[in-house]
């Protein structure tokens, strides 16, 4: 672990460049191979005749800026929830926040042929919330705190439920099964822009309340009462953040469908680095979160030609051992 | 709760194998094995064509080469006794493995077994196994169940203990899902369809052979838990107060577990990637019997038996020509009213 801020600052830029490196790695490579070359020409001399540029535009840069934003709000979501419940096995995937969103989505869009992403954006909240609430209900040990082994079996008890209710729609409704199959998978490819800028001022709206709350949620870290004798009053943070992790997790399902187990890794990584304050976790995990993302999209590009290993089986199969590894651990403290 | 005087007691081999049941626990599993003969009754009579009960009857009794017996016989009556099978032992799997994890949240596929045969299965129709025979399919899925198993076991270290098995038992089915949609995305679309079928859980097309292939399974894994229900009431006290009455805690642990693998393995492999069944028959259970696994085995046996029954009825008529696998009413019916059981139990 680092420990004086010059480390950790460094670090942090080292993280910075490695996911601007990443970054750059999926605009360029590919199926179809672009020069670095018709990057620059692209934001010097932008010509709509040319396709390497074309595909850079309206292919790579929506994929890249989807993962990149999908990977930092799932490892922050995941972050937050880790600190939330105090559980270190808790993430959006593990808990069921995914899957809520992914099934509100698809009934959405299978039985009331919503096509607005704006109006998609809502319903993967409403789907979020949904699935938050209902963990939230059954984790509850009798003395009413969160047992970690009963959060985690509630969550995938939620997740199967929203998953086996979305595959039953896919069999009903098989016309569409390969479109809404995305949603099941997890996938940053094959969506343009527009899925994107609907969510822009949700997620400044929750990056600045990640913000505000930095402060209260290192305290938050602390037993309940420790931090309400410190003043915090803990119920509306907890609020605040479990509202924070609906919109950025909602979010990425609204754009990628269900990508697991970023929130788990990531947080734990930056945690190994930073230790527990979240003015360096935070950032942190929004750097090593994009990279991660961007660096699999890449990589799952390369895995079985011609075909492209959908993103969210690249993260899961990344993510077991990890899983694995934190549960046979004592304790499940963060 | 019960006095003595209503209960029956069993013995046999000088007192290793006994049975205690009270009145009220011999009245429900009556009750629903009477609920169970009628359902299927039903089941048999109706369809895309409806035959009357009376020539269902006739059609059992005095099996001849009319269409309707025909369609009793190599149709209906191997679907509806693969779904009481199958029922019975994705109930009991998950029986056992809630005593076994002290968690009324744990079940076949929470735990990955369903997930292992499902991957199995799914690379099987994928990877152009077919070619081999439908006939082993089933075998695939079963294997596919049992490594999970084995990995299961293996990672959990000596200890066994129930949070870290069913922690590990959860990555492993992430993982296992993981690679199933990878499989499925990279198959071609009609085997993707299919396989999307196998996952929700179908007794469609069911056939006499794989009745007589999972039958074994049930009739000697049933009475197994039957057996080893004293054990489930032991290790419901505590690892300490089981040991103390001088229960082998691993030992029924590693039999408990292997005994839920061979029922939910043996039954995922006939019938798909049936979920809910294992989580939500015990639950059922446990509110119509009191406390007491030698109870509970028979009757969760029961409620499974007639939640996929009754599931696999609704996908047969609701959407009339369609026949939807019974999977979908399965989740859908049974996702909500765990949720209400889970809110409920605290």
């Amino acid at each position: 672990m680092l420990t004086t801020p010059l480390a950790r600052l460094l670090v942090l830029v080292l993280g910075a460049l490695l996911a601007l490196a990443a970054g750059l790695a999926s605009l360029l490579l590919g199926a179809a191979e672009i020069p670095a070359t018709t990057l620059v020409e692209a934001v010097l001399a932008p010509d709509p005749g040319s396709t390497p540029q074309l595909i850079l535009l309206s292919e790579r840069l929506p994929r890249a800026a989807i993962a990149a934003l999908v990977g930092a709000s799932l490892a922050v979501a995941g972050a937050l929830m880790q600190t939330l419940t105090r559980n270190a096995l808790a993430a959006p995937s593990i808990l069921g926040i995914n899957a809520g969103a992914m099934c509100f989505v698809v009934v959405a869009s299978a039985v009331f042929a919503l096509r607005s992403p704006l109006a998609l954006v809502w319903v993967a909240f409403l789907g979020a919330l949904a699935a938050a609430l209902l963990v939230a209900l059954l984790g509850r040990e009798r003395g009413g705190g969160l047992s970690p082994v009963r959060v985690v079996l509630a969550g995938v008890a939620i997740t199967a439920l929203f998953v086996s209710l979305a595959q039953g729609l896919l069999i009903i409704d098989q016309e569409r099964f390969e479109g809404l199959l995305l949603w099941l998978a997890g996938s940053v490819a094959g969506r343009g822009l527009e899925v994107v800028t609907p969510l822009l001022p949700f997620f400044l709206v929750a990056a600045g309340l990640c913000a505000l709350l930095v402060r209260q949620l290192n305290l938050l870290v602390l037993d309940d009462e420790v931090g309400k004798g410190l003043g915090l009053r803990t119920g509306r943070v907890r609020l605040l953040a479990g509202a924070v992790v609906i919109v950025l997790a909602g979010g990425s399902v609204a754009m990628a469908g269900m990508i697991g187990f970023v929130g788990l890794i990531v947080p734990h990584m930056v945690r190994a680095l930073f230790g527990r304050d979240h003015r360096w976790v935070l950032p942190g995990c929004v750097l090593l979160g994009a990279g991660l993302l961007l660096a699999a999209d890449t990589l799952a590009r390369f895995l079985m030609p011609p075909q492209e290993v959908p993103v969210g089986v690249m993260t899961a199969l990344l993510g077991t051992p990890f899983f694995l590894t934190l549960a046979r651990r004592r304790s499940l403290t963060p | 709760m019960t006095t003595p005087r209503a209960d029956l007691v069993w013995r046999a081999a000088g007192g290793r194998l006994s049975l205690r049941l009270d009145r009220r626990s011999l009245a429900v599993t009556l009750l629903l094995a009477l609920a169970l003969v009628a359902s299927a009754g039903i089941s048999l009579s109706l369809g895309s064509q409806a035959t009357p009960p009376a020539a269902v009857l006739e059609a059992l009794l005095f099996p001849g080469h009319s269409d309707i017996a025909l369609i009793v016989h190599e149709i209906r009556l191997p679907r509806v006794l693969l779904g009481i099978l199958v029922g019975a032992c994705l109930g009991v799997a998950g029986l056992l493995l809630q005593g076994l994890v002290r968690n009324p949240l744990a079940s076949p596929d929470v735990i990955g077994i369903t997930g292992g045969a499902s991957l199995a299965a799914v690379s099987f129709l994928a990877l152009g196994g077919a070619a081999l025979g439908e006939a082993w399919l089933p075998v695939a899925a079963l294997g596919g169940a049992a490594l999970v198993a084995l990995a299961i076991i293996a990672l959990s270290g000596r200890g066994v203990t129930p949070a870290r098995l069913v922690l590990i038992g959860i990555g492993l089915a992430a993982a296992l899902g993981a690679a199933t949609t990878l499989v499925l995305v990279l198959a071609a679309d009609t085997t993707a369809m299919q396989a999307y079928v196998w996952l929700t859980g179908s007794l469609y097309a069911a056939q006499w052979r794989e009745v007589a292939a999972l039958a074994p399974w049930a009739l000697l894994g049933l009475p197994l838990a039957l057996g080893l229900a004293r054990r489930l009431d032991a290790l419901a006290l505590g690892d300490d107060l089981a040991t103390g009455l001088g229960t082998a805690v691993r030992g029924s642990r590693l039999a408990l577990l292997l005994l839920a693998v061979a029922l939910a393995g043996s039954a995922v492999a006939f019938a798909g990637g049936l979920s809910f069944i294992g989580l939500l028959a015990p639950h059922i259970a446990r509110r119509l019997v009191a406390r007491g696994h030698a109870a509970l085995v028979p009757v969760t046996a029961l409620v499974g038996a007639l939640i996929l029954l009754h599931a696999d009825l609704l996908g047969r008529l609701a959407f009339l020509p369609r026949d939807l696998p019974a999977g979908i009413f399965v989740a859908g019916i049974g996702a909500p009213f765990f949720v209400y059981l889970l809110h409920r139990w605290r």
